[in-house]
Formats: C-alpha cells, structure tokens, sequence
C-alpha cells in the first residue's frame, strides 16, 4: 500500500523524520518497505519561458531557443521538438543536470551550435500524460495552467511533484489499513495524535424516491449491502491536479473525474467502488445474482469469459454485467460520452470472491480487497464521499434518492477484557488504563471488561487478538526476556543419532555431503534404463509443478547422486566423492486406514557416488564395508547383484543382512553413467538406513582380550576364476571351525604361472585357542579340514 | 715384558685415539684385548716369569687393560655421538613438503546449520520431532487456522499432489500433529525440507528447509518466547547480539511477530549486509492461536504456547557469507569442499 504523505497528514498533524517514522510504524505493526521521494533522481531541472525561437541554421527539424531562466541572461537552448513556441513556459534542463532515469545534461554543440542544456518532455521528469492530460504526446512539456511558473523554481516544486511516498507491507487480516485512513489511524495510536475524520455529509436528496434504477439482492450470503445512486448530467473531463497528484503518489493512473473518483475514495477508505453507465443498464434494474448455466461476459479487458453459477454477478434485467468484486463487463465502463451513472458501493463474501477471481484467471485491485472480507459498514460513507467529489468536482448531478440494500447485517461481537492476563500472556506491565486508551485509539468501544470492536476489524475475535493490539502499540520493546521454566529432557532418537554417525563414518573415509532436490524429471528412471513397467515409476505427481523436470517425488535416490556426479564432472572436477541422506517417496505397500493412510512411505536412504581420485569397486567397497561395522553390522552375505538395470552386470553386488538387502553396490553401467554427463567410469552404492537401525548394534558388549597366543597360517588357493571368493570363505570358515578366530583375503592373481581359467587366492588365518596356547599339531589339524572342505567345492593349495 | 706392555699399551693408545669410526675401534679393540689380542698373548708368556714378577706383571697386565678399555670406551662414546650427528644431518627431510593426506569429507553446509541449531535447543531439552513432507492439506493449512480460500494461503505458493496433499509449505505442519499425539509440555523443535513454486534464483528456491519449535505448557508467556529467541539469537550469532521483535501476522499464532537480529557484521550501525537499518529479519514467531491449540484438543484455559519459524538456507547464507542460494543445491565439490 503506497501512502502519500500529505494525504496522510490531512487526517493526523504530525511531522516526522522519514526514517524515524518508517522504524516506527513497523515497530508497532504496519511494517514499511520503502520510503521513496518523487522526483528524486531530477536535479537542477526549473521553470524557464521561450523568449525567443528561430530555426536551426544547419538543420531542417530543430530549433534555437533563448530561454530564460532566471538567470542575468537568457540562455541558448537546441531543441528537436516541433511544439515549442514563444513565451512557452518549459522545464528546462540546465548544465549540468539529471533528468529521469539518470541521465546527466551538459552543455554541448548540436550541429555546430551550442546548447546549455535541454527542454525537457514529460517523460523525461518522469511523468506521463495521465499527469498532466492537456499534454500532447510528443514534444516539450508546456506547462499549463495548474502549473507554478515562476521563472528559474525547482521544476519538481512548479508541478508539486515532490511527494514522499511509504510503501507499507499490508498483512492479510488487515484489509482496513489498505487505506489511506486505516493506515492515520495506526499513525494516530502510534504517535498518541489526534485522528481527524471527516463524515462526508449526507447528499442533499439522498432520500428522494429512486424512479431510475432499482436494486435486487438476491443472495444474500455472497452480498452483503449494496448501495448505489444514480448521477447524471455527468461531464466527463480529467480530474483536477490535486486529484491527479493523489492517485499518482498511490500508484494509480489517472483516467477522468468519475473513474478516479471512485479509485480515490477506494485508496482512502479501502472500500471498491464502480461505476456503471446506465446506458447499458437495462430497465435501470440491479439484480445481486449468481451467474446462470451457460451465461458469460465479456469483461473490460475485452475477453469474453464463461460464468459458472458458483460465480455471483452484477445484473441488469437480462444480462451480467458485472463480476460481483472483480471486474465489470465491457459496457458497463465509463466513456467520453457518458452521461448518467450508477455508482456502486457494495460489499460481497471474500471467500467468493476469491475463487470467482481465481478461477477466472484475473486477480483485480477489487477482488484483493473484498477476499480479506471488508466491512458492509463503510459503504453508505463511501458512496457519500464519492458523491460529494461529485459535487465538488461539478462532475454531475445526485439523480434520485439512494439505495441501501442491507439484507442481514452483521451483530456486533463483545471480548472479554482482562487487563492482567494481557499482562501475564505477554509479559510485561502495561497500565490497565493505557491498555483500555489503545485499544480506544484503535476504534473499539471499551467498556468495563467488555471490549466491542469496531466493525472495519473482523480480525479482532478473541482476548489474545486483543492482546495482541495492546502490546504492538504499547511496544513488543517492553516485553521482558524470561527464560522457560520448568526442566525437560531433550535428546535424539535413535533413527536421528544414527543419521548423524553414518554421516561421520562417511565424511572420515572423505566422501562430502551433498544435498538435492526430492523431485525430479519421471525420465530420470529412462535413463536408469529401467522397464516401462518397473515399480520404481509408480510415485507421486505434482499437479502444478513448475517444471516436468521438478515433477515427480524420487521414487529412486539415485538419478540425484548420478546428477550431482554429472554436474561435477561437467564442472570439470577431476573427483567426486559425494553421500547423501535422501528421502524417497513411494506409495505405501498397504493402505491402512486413518488420516495418514493415503500419504506415501518416506524413507531415507544413503546414497554414495564416486568417480576420480582412485575410485574404484574396491574403494567404494571399503567404505560401505567401514559403515556397516561402524554401525555394528560385521556378519552380511554378498551376493552378485542379479536385478539391477543402471549397475555393471558383472561388477554390482547385493549386501544381505538376515536375508534382506542392506546394500546395493556396483559400477554404473556406462550407457547410465552417459546419459547422467558422467564421461568416466563411476561407482554408486545405496544402503537401507532402516536396516542399519534395526540390524545394527549400538551397543557392543565388552569379549575378554585374548589370553594365550594366536597361530598364523597363509593358505594359497587355486581355484576356477568364476568361484567367488565369498565361497571360499564360507569354506574356509566351516572346515577350521571355532578355532578360527579371523580370516583375511590378501591377494589375488590370475595369470600364466596358474593356468588359464584360474585364480589363487591367498588367505591369513588367525587361530586362536580361548582354553590354551594351541599347538603345530592343533593348528594344522584346522588348516587340514580347511583345505578339506576346499576340496570339496574344487579348490586346492597351489602348490 | 714391562717393555712389552708398556709399548702395546702406548701402540694401542696411539690407535684408539686415530679409531675413524666405530666398526675399526671394536677392530682394535679386539686386536689388542681380544681372546687373540696382543695383550692376551703377552698374558700368555707369564709362565715364564719368576714367582715375585709375576704379580707385579699381572697388576701391570691389568692396569694396561683399564687404561686401554676406559679410553676405547670414551673413543666409543665420542665416535657414536660424531656418528648420530652425522645421521641426523643426512636424514634431514624437507618438512615443507605436503602430507600425505587421507581424503576428509565435509558436511553440507545446511546440515551444519541444522545440527548446530538442534545441539542448541537439545541442550534446553528440547526434543526433536519430524513429519513427512509429502503432508495433508488439513496439516498444512487447515489445523493452523488457514482453512481452504483463505488469503494468506497466497504466501505459501503451494505444490499440489491432489486436493487434500500438498507438499508441506512449513516445518508448521509438525507442531499439530505433535500436539495430537502428545500432552503437554510439549518442547519440540522440527527441522525438515519444505517447498514452495518459487522461481528458482540466487535467494529463491522452490525446497528449502526450516526450524520450528514449540512450546506448550502452563503459564507460558511471550516473555518467554522472546528469552528463547534471545539465547538462540547469541549462540548463533555471537554475545552481542540483540534482538528485535516486530508485529505480523501468521494466522496460527496471536500474537505474532517477526523478529530481527542485530547485524552481526556492523552491530546495528547500518551496512550494506543489513541494508543501513542495522537489523536483520531472522524469523517469525508468536502465541500459538487458541484455536490451533483447542483443535488439538488442548485446554486453552489451562495450557498456552509459542512457535517459531527459522530458514536455515537464510542462517547459511549470512554465517557462511553465500550470495547465490542455487549453490547450495548444485553440490559442486569446489563448493561444498569449503565448509
């Protein structure tokens, strides 16, 4: 809401320093954006008259002007434009000076003649014809009239065009200070000033019989009042400079008398009002009614717009002619040649008219305002107001009497008034008898411990509300810090302990966190390669994404991580090494029943991507082989990966802990790895955090340290290249038996000195006894059913 | 043989003394007091002698030996102090070379902040509660007093998955569904992703994350708030800090303010950081609204409460000094490897 300073200061005296006024108003709730100053950027830009102009000699379009402008001497000015005449009064530019949008004049020769400077057009100061209508388009701005012409004043002093203009950020449930007197009001109880309204006078004849136009509500719910009058005799003309001046600084264009006058009493009493020619009112009949099947309009702008019957109208006797609190139809608008018309001062149901407006795509000044519900009360003072501008401006006639239609109107409400609670909710001390002056100063009614509120504050419901006004004003400043009493118990849950230990375990093996969208692009899962038919398309959809890129809940965490790898190699980072904890949304597998039962299954998964540095299978391994055992897992089966679509089918594993798969890990297959920009060979792993809570074991017991000496063994091993090395463990580990108390894989070798289609495989077993120092004889007896049981799944010693 | 040991023991001297390094002091060592040294063979002629030389020889025999092992022994201690001196200076290494270093990741700077926050309020026991973000209409809007139409809904430009599911706008939605499943006190914070269809720009994106915390419990105060807020404002940002609380709106909370922070680059002199008001906006708080608390079936006349509100990108961008909001979402590594 911008607000003009002087208009501002006809209803309250006080003078302010800007800055200082801006603090306080959005210190005690009508927070200020911006204190601007029109006319700011013009500097040393005034008032001069044409003495003389003869045209250019070298030039056929311009001119050469002797301006004066106050100085001992007129002074020699080239201009360009064709209506400039003797004895014109003129802004002139002199040198050096600044003219709208920052542009710097100086003294200069145009075709060889000298120029101090420049005659200035209106869009040069800023401004436009809606400011000064009696300007033609082109050309110098000849001040009129309306215009200060003292020879050599500041330019922005001749045209008044120095108002300061604040710009106050509006909340929602404050409809009332979208207003030029809402907003006094709040200067008035901030500063302790007087607030000065004047009740426009009711209109002389305002009770004669109405014979022109009649008015019919005919839902009451969706219309609340209606008031109009009919005005004729109506001389269409522009407004007067004042007018103008006070639409401008509140960014509203000026149109002619009629429209700005219903736009000025909407700035200063937050009341939409409009204005119909009754013309195109048939049989002068108003019919407050919803839109009927099939009905449409074709609304000012021009477009032709279907109607619905949730949608309330303005009608006459055979046609809408207006949307009930967002726009009139294409007729009903005010022309040149108009010379009777309807104003209109109604108030309809927000919610209405919010989805009217919002569902026909057009979101007006008036529909803005009627959707926070304004008050059926300011009404009959606003149609007043207008008609009084009516008279003032010699704009028209009162025509008739006026007609207040005012079906149900609305009870007032009372609030329970207790000083010392306020106190206590708020914290801090406040007089009883300043909290009762506030809440006056704001408009209520106070009366022993019963506050009424005044109807243009339908925010105000409930003893906090109240509370609310008295500290804002009094000052959220003079609430007392106190701490929280009584004593709690705060700490993580397990899931959240965990999160924060993986991400250590993680960060330590030098894998850096990354954070990603949880929605992404459903061709994500195309370039997984993933069946048309995989479940991992089955996900949630948004309706309104900005985006098909940014549509979809990641049913899947891996096209992100593959994504940020991507990015870094596109970056050309010579290594990623990236985890991250992210939620994947995926349809629940049963629907239960209750609130929730539709919402989709969140679960967090870790992710890990790598590429550079030394990354590979048996690197990203390691690092997943370092979190289980961080998290207490040391007893999981690998398995080669058999499902997956985006890993290596040679080089991808699953992890099982009790049969369920804890980790998933591989090479990205190339094709994938392309279709994600990764130009280099990279590795992804996935790991269920839910099963790293459930398996894990966070609290280890403590085993007594070894007392009597291990016996080591090396064991080199041939087998066929394809016997997986989880295989030979598993023999190794049974044929020892319990002496074995840990076995380490140490090498591996394929090549010519074993044979073609075979490997050795080395292993380090340590044997222990808990009983007794083992001897030769007892160890090798284990080692012997280890390479036994070898033997049986055709793996030998080398020899 | 006086003559004989008197010339070994003068040789022997001689050569001691000239010994160039350990290995050919044992040498002579060993050549003169060794089982085959000269000394020994000299022992050997004591036969010969006479019973009253043979003492003194034998006494002479052995101060020969002392001499000998005490001079080989401070030779000995001289050369392997020479010898350590001269290892040392050889094994100088250039310890302005680089280590070797085991790669360290880091943590994402937006769950530093998170984690920071949340270490805070554990510490005045708060516990933390989550939600999903995939979240119900009723959660999101509804139960915090914004039912369907209502025009601060227009704030929160919202994602839709159907009519009744959004993606939840505000960590909010946590509070009602904490205060549906627990009595009073209730002490929560709620840190977790929410969205909203911003156009995506240096200060805009369309997933961020937020902080709410709520309090219920008898007697609780705005004072209260406020002292809350105040403690978390000087963890953050430094002792100095002030705090400043300015009225708003938010329709589930009565009252309700924004709250500004001291600028913690000129300490509220004004600078470009601040924009010259020497404050920053931080969050938004107030009294939880009597109706939110009652919908959850809490007894207002017994039971009040606050809430508060943080955007963590917001606390990221000023603690780390980010100008561009995009990159903590773009996961380049030359970025997150700065934290």
């Amino acid at each position: 809401m911008k607000l003009s300073k002087r208009w501002l200061l006809d209803y309250t005296a006080l003078s302010f320093e800007d800055r200082a006024f801006a603090e306080d108003m959005s210190i005690s709730g009508s927070k200020v954006e911006t204190v601007e100053h029109e006319g700011a950027e013009l500097e040393n830009i005034v008032v001069g008259q044409v003495v003389s102009i003869v045209p250019h000699p070298d030039s056929d379009h311009m001119f050469v002007c002797m301006v004066n402008t106050g100085g001992a001497e007129a002074i020699q000015i080239v201009t360009g434009a064709q209506n400039v005449k003797q004895g014109d009064f003129v802004p002139v530019a002199l040198s050096p000076s600044k003219i709208a949008g920052g542009k710097t004049i100086k003294a200069g020769k145009l075709r060889g003649v000298l120029s101090n400077g420049m005659l200035c057009s209106l869009d040069e100061l800023g401004l436009t014809q809606n400011d000064f209508p009696y300007q033609t388009e082109d050309g110098i701005f000849i001040l009129g009239e309306d215009c200060g012409k003292t020879i050599g004043q500041d330019i922005r002093e001749s045209l008044n065009f120095n108002e300061t203009i604040i710009d106050f950020e509006i909340t929602s449930n404050r409809p009332d200070c979208l207003s030029v007197i809402g907003l006094a009001r709040e200067v008035a109880a901030t500063y302790e000033t007087e607030l000065n309204l004047a009740e426009p006078p009711l209109p002389l004849g305002a009770d004669a019989p109405q014979a022109k136009l009649s008015v019919e509500i005919q839902n009451p719910d969706l219309c609340y009042r209606y008031a109009g009058a009919v005005v004729c005799d109506v001389k269409i003309a522009p407004s007067p400079r004042w007018l103008r001046e006070r639409l401008r600084a509140s960014g509203v264009r000026p149109i002619n008398n009629i429209v700005d006058i219903t736009n000025f009493v909407m700035l200063e009493y937050g009341q939409p009002m409009h204005a119909f020619d009754l013309r195109y009112v048939d049989e002068g009949k108003i019919i407050v009614r919803n839109a009927r099947e099939g009905e449409s309009i074709t609304t000012l702008d021009g477009t032709k717009r279907p109607l619905e019957p949730s949608m309330l109208v303005i009608a006459d006797a055979n046609k809408p002619v207006a949307v009930a609190g967002v726009m009139g139809g294409e007729y009903s608008g005010i022309m040149d040649d108009t010379t009777t018309i309807v104003f209109e001062s109604a108030c309809f149901n927000g919610l209405r008219t919010r989805l009217t407006a919002q569902k026909l795509g057009m979101r007006t000044e008036a529909s803005g305002r009627y959707e926070k519900e304004l008050d059926p009360a300011s009404c009959l003072p606003c149609l007043y107001r207008a008609l009084e501008l009516v008279a003032q401006l010699g704009a028209g006639t009162l025509d008739g009497g006026i007609i207040d239609e005012f079906p149900t109107p609305k009870p007032s409400r009372t609030i329970h008034f207790d000083a010392a609670w306020i106190n206590r909710f708020i914290g801090f001390s406040c007089p009883e008898k300043t909290q009762r002056a506030i809440l006056e100063k704001l408009g209520c009614k106070v009366e022993g411990d019963t506050v009424t509120p005044p109807s243009f504050r339908g925010d105000l419901n409930e003893p906090c509300d109240l509370a609310e006004e008295v500290a804002r004003i009094y000052g959220y400043g003079k609430i007392e810090s106190t701490p929280l009493t009584g004593t709690a118990d705060g700490q993580l849950t397990a899931e959240q302990k965990l999160r924060r230990k993986v991400g250590e375990i993680l960060r330590g093996q030098g894998l850096t966190e990354a954070m990603t969208y949880s929605f992404h692009s459903k061709k994500n899962y195309d370039k997984l390669l993933l069946p048309a038919d995989h479940w991992l398309r089955n996900g949630v959809t948004i309706t309104n994404p900005l985006g098909e890129e940014t549509s979809f809940m990641r049913t899947c965490p891996v096209p992100s991580l593959l994504e940020v790898l991507g990015r870094n190699y596109a970056a050309r980072n010579k290594a990623a090494w990236i985890y991250e904890l992210s939620k994947v949304f995926r349809p629940k597998e049963t629907i239960g029943t209750g609130r929730d039962a539709q919402l989709p299954d969140e679960q967090i998964k870790i992710t890990l991507g790598l590429y550079g540095a030394g990354a590979d299978y048996n690197l990203l391994q390691g690092v997943c082989e370092t979190l289980l055992e961080g998290c207490g897992i040391n007893d999981y089966e690998k398995k080669p990966a058999t499902e997956s679509t985006f890993l290596h089918p040679g080089r991808a594993a699953e992890w099982f802990v009790d049969g369920e798969e804890i980790v998933m890990i591989g090479e990205v297959m190339p094709q994938v790895a392309e279709n994600f920009g990764i130009g280099e060979r990279c590795w992804a792993a996935v790991i269920q955090l839910k099963l790293l809570l459930e398996k894990g074991n966070p609290n280890p017991k403590y085993k007594h340290l070894p007392k009597y000496p291990a016996v080591t063994r090396d064991l080199a091993i041939v087998c066929g290249k394809a016997t997986p090395a989880a295989a030979l463990s598993k023999a190794i580990r049974e044929g020892a038996g319990k002496l074995l108390e840990s076995l380490e894989l140490f090498d591996v070798y394929e090549g010519a000195q074993v044979g073609a289609g075979k490997k050795s495989v080395a292993y380090s077993l340590v044997l222990r006894s808990k009983e007794t120092t083992l001897t030769d004889e007892q160890a090798d007896a284990a080692v012997k059913r280890a390479v036994k049981a070898l033997g049986a799944i055709g793996a030998e010693i080398r020899s | 043989m006086e003559e004989q040991l008197k010339s070994l023991e003068q040789k022997a001297l001689t050569d001691i003394e000239g010994a160039p390094d350990s290995k050919a002091l044992e040498e002579i060592r060993i050549n003169y007091l060794g089982k085959k040294g000269g000394l020994t063979a000299i022992l050997k002629t004591m036969g010969k002698l006479s019973a009253e030389e043979r003492p003194v020889m034998g006494a002479l025999a052995n101060a020969v030996r002392e001499t000998l092992t005490a001079a080989i022994e401070q030779k000995g201690s001289l050369l392997k102090a020479e010898e350590m001196q001269k290892r040392l200076a050889a094994e100088t290494i250039d310890v302005t070379l680089p280590g070797m270093r085991r790669p360290i990741g880091k943590k994402h700077p937006l769950t530093q902040i998170i984690d920071d926050v949340t270490d805070i309020f554990l510490g005045m026991g708060y516990n933390v509660a989550e939600g999903p973000e995939v979240e119900l209409d009723y959660y999101n809007f509804e139960a915090l007093n914004m039912p369907p139409g209502h025009p601060a809904r227009d704030t929160q430009d919202t994602f839709y998955i159907d009519p009744q599911t959004v993606l939840r706008t505000q960590t909010s939605s946590v509070q009602i569904r904490v205060m549906e499943n627990q009595k009073p006190p209730i002490r929560i914070i709620s840190p977790g992703r929410v969205y909203r269809s911003d156009t995506v720009d240096a200060t805009h994106s369309a997933v961020f994350h937020q902080i709410e915390g709520l309090v219920v419990d008898k007697g609780v105060s705005m004072g209260m708030l406020k002292g809350t807020l105040e403690v978390i404002a000087k963890r953050l940002f430094g002792e100095e800090t002030k705090i400043r609380l300015r009225p708003h709106h938010f329709p589930y909370t009565e009252p309700s303010c924004e709250v500004d922070i001291s600028c913690f680059r000129c300490g509220g002199k004004g600078c470009p950081l601040c924009k010259y008001e020497g404050w920053i906006e931080i969050l938004g708080a107030g009294m939880v609204h009597p109706a939110v608390l009652e919908r959850c079936g809490i007894d207002t006349t017994v039971y009040s409460g606050f809430a508060f509100g943080v955007g963590v990108e917001r606390l990221a961008m000023f603690r780390y000094e980010i100008d561009d909001l995009r990159l903590l979402y773009e996961n380049d590594v030359r970025f997150l490897s700065q934290f």
